[in-house]
């Protein structure tokens, strides 16, 4: 039995498509993250995996059970963090993680929970009073009272600052470490990349993208280029004399596919024999940022695949250096 | 499937955010017997039962012997009424400027040669100033005529046949405090429960408490007992010191027995439920509040809490019959000041089947999750 197995699952509300068809499985002690712009429908998958919302079609199975359903079994043995985590005002985190512990009717020591998600130091704080990256500890501790061998994480780091935000990857790669599988949704795609065994890119309901970093960076992301500074003519002039694919982005740089790595001696060789100026050269290829931007602004044609306009493309976005 | 354990973890945590907010502890404790303390003190001004009565005493003698005073026996007389608590204003004051500057319309004129004229049996009037609106004056009036008989009769060695024991002119106002103590209860009954269930639920609703919540074995049935009990115990905590405040500030007769102990325990889990629903079925906090103060207002005035509904007009007499409150105050009124059981018997049981509806309805309507 997969902790996680879905399929075709959709949820609509009105005319928005929240999630329109998504399947996936994931394997026990795996870290798989959930990316995708604002609005892609990644808290609402979410939900319906925890059994909080209802999908409208779809099969859903989570450690074996349908969320919907069996919520309440399944509660006891998974950890969620909620987007955008809220608690009683005038309870603190020590109180909380008690209550909680009382809730599941598990003995622990709150202190080594806090310890844990560093928020010891402010154990005692009413929560009103906790800053938003405390807060945001604070249900990280409360996920894990039950210790629950399957996390839902959403945005478990946003608005933490980077100290903290690294405390609780720590926290993570340690319950990875101990067998937990963890579900985990974030907007920093370093994030996804550092931690997650597998990414999925979600856009408008539907997911586009669905691997390791390095398998959707290969199948998305447009191999290794050669790039030059140079003019427009330049570009026309290694256009004509080899039979590689060249692009202009308009101002002054010349991006060159390189289907093998020879491919930029050619290159070079035309460049140099054009008698043109030309400045700095590099090779570079797609992040994971850079597939992702292409995955979720390009337009999909009716096979799913993007059509990215590459010759629109503005220098700087692509990262690379000058 | 209901765990006690859990419910008291919940009544735990929820009674130390209760306890640590100073707004809800004001509204929950403090104001009722604030309530109780300010109209306690309107409607029992005197509270030791003495008017102040202005006395101007014209007749200066001379007196040949002390036994010829007899403007002073009678100032002294009317002293000893209990009715009246006399101030002497010198002769020499202009006495109805002198009751004006002392905002008083309560005054009395011994005039002259009084004590000369009554030795003497020569017919003499005493002036008594008074606001006839002011039932005070009427008291002052009567006590002047009831002392100018006795005076009267001394004068021909007769004596009263029909004597008098003045004890019925506190009555009026011990009633008020009476029933002053089962309105207000029944007001902090439904003000605490009511507001802090209307708030509570829908904000936890806005902010995803519940959903969040739903996520842990806590269920719903036992998040809602924990705050019918939390607010069972404030209101027993309430009563207690709203009795205390009437009984020794105001002197109020109070009768305390088991039959208290269903409106005590009803009443919050019925206002409790009723808050619930009402912010389970409005969109958001900012509706939920409106729609709660439309709900309660009626309630608060119309259903006996300040003044007794027998001196309001039959339609709102009717509507009051509607109002779940009035059966509560009704009944503690039943309970406490008249000692009338058939009919706190009959308002528990309307009282009971009301709770009853209303949280089956609020149980039924309140989610969880979406
Ligand atoms: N209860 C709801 N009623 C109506 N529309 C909803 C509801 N919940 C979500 N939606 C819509 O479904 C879409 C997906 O929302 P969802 O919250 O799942 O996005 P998300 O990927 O988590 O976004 P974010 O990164 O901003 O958190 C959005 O267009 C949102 O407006
Ligand atoms: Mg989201």
């Amino acid at each position: 039995m997969l902790p996680v197995e879905i399929s075709s699952v959709k949820k609509y509300y009105g005319d928005i498509k929240a999630v329109d068809g998504v399947s996936f499985t994931v394997e026990k002690g795996e870290v798989f993250g959930l990316l995708g712009p604002n609005g892609a429908g990644k808290t609402t998958l979410i939900e319906i995996l925890e059994g909080l919302r209802k999908r409208d079609e779809g099969t859903v199975k989570v450690l074996g059970l349908d969320p919907w359903e069996n919520g309440y079994e399944l509660h006891k043995k998974i950890g969620v963090i909620p987007q955008e985590f809220t608690f009683f005002e005038k309870a603190n985190p020590r109180e909380a993680v008690k209550y909680y512990a009382d809730l599941f009717g598990v003995r622990v020591d709150p202190d080594e929970i806090l310890k844990e998600v560093l928020l010891d130091d402010s154990a005692g704080v009413l929560f009103e009073n906790l800053s938003g990256g405390q807060k945001q500890k604070m249900g990280l501790a409360l996920s894990l009272v039950n210790s629950p061998e399957l996390l839902f994480l959403d945005e478990p780091t946003t608005g933490l600052d980077p100290n903290a935000r690294r405390a609780i990857w720590e926290v993570i790669r340690d319950l990875r470490s101990r067998g937990k599988t963890i579900i985990l949704t974030t907007h920093y795609l370093d994030e996804a990349q550092q931690l997650s065994d597998r990414v999925a890119i979600m856009n408008h309901g539907h997911i586009v993208a669905m691997g390791t970093s390095d398998q959707i960076i290969a199948e998305h992301g447009s191999g290794e280029r050669l790039e030059i500074h140079g003019t427009e003519k330049l570009a026309d002039h290694i256009k004509a004399n080899t039979e590689l694919k060249v692009d202009f982005d308009g101002k002054d740089l010349i991006s060159i596919q390189l289907n093998q790595k020879i491919d930029a001696l050619a290159a070079l060789a035309a460049a140099e024999q054009s008698g043109l100026d030309w400045g700095e050269i590099h090779t570079r290829r797609d992040s994971l940022d850079d597939v992702f931007v292409k995955l979720v602004s390009g337009i999909m044609d009716e096979h799913g695949e993007i059509k990215t306009e590459r010759n629109n493309r503005k220098p700087g976005n692509q990262g690379g250096s000058r | 499937m209901f765990s006690a354990k859990r419910t008291i973890s919940d009544l735990r945590v929820f009674s130390r955010g209760y306890l640590r907010n100073k707004f809800g502890l004001f509204f929950g404790l403090i104001f009722p017997v604030i309530l109780i303390l300010i109209f306690g003190a309107i409607f029992s001004g005197n509270s030791s039962g003495t008017i102040t009565v202005y006395v101007q005493n014209q007749d200066t003698g001379p007196f040949p012997t002390q036994s010829m005073d007899v403007a002073t026996s009678f100032i002294d007389a009317l002293n000893h009424t209990g009715t009246v608590n006399v101030q002497l204003v010198s002769p020499s004051e202009n006495f109805s400027r002198y009751l004006a500057d002392h905002s008083s319309s309560d005054g009395i004129i011994i005039p002259a040669n009084f004590s000369a004229d009554y030795l003497a049996s020569i017919p003499i009037n005493v002036t008594v100033y008074g606001n006839p609106s002011a039932s005070s004056s009427a008291i002052v009036s009567g006590t002047v005529i009831g002392l100018a008989n006795e005076f009267n009769l001394r004068r021909f060695n007769g004596s009263s046949i029909i004597g008098l024991t003045q004890t019925t002119v506190n009555t009026e106002q011990t009633k008020y405090v009476d029933f002053l103590i089962p309105g207000l209860v029944g007001f902090s009954i439904l003000v605490s429960p009511m507001f802090s269930l209307v708030n509570i639920s829908s904000e936890y609703k806005k902010i995803k408490l519940f959903k969040q919540l739903s996520l842990t074995p806590l269920t719903k049935m036992e998040w809602l007992a924990s705050k019918v009990l939390f607010y069972i115990v404030l209101s027993a905590v309430s009563f207690l010191l709203m009795v205390a405040v009437g009984v020794f500030a105001f002197g109020a007769h109070v009768t305390l027995t088991v039959w208290l102990i269903p409106f005590l325990i009803l009443g919050p889990m019925l206002f409790a439920s009723l808050g619930m629903l009402v912010g389970t079925v409005t969109k958001n906090p900012e509706t939920a509040g409106v729609v709660g103060n439309i709900v309660t207002f009626p309630m608060m005035f119309l259903s006996g809490t300040f003044f007794p509904i027998s001196i309001m007009p039959q339609y709102l007499q009717s509507i009051a019959h509607v109002l779940p409150l009035y059966y509560i105050i009704e009944g503690l009124n039943a309970v406490m000041v008249y000692a009338n059981y058939a009919q706190a018997l009959l308002d528990i049981a309307v009282v009971t089947v009301i709770t009853i509806v209303l949280f089956v309805a609020a149980a039924k309507v309140f989610k969880w999750r979406e």
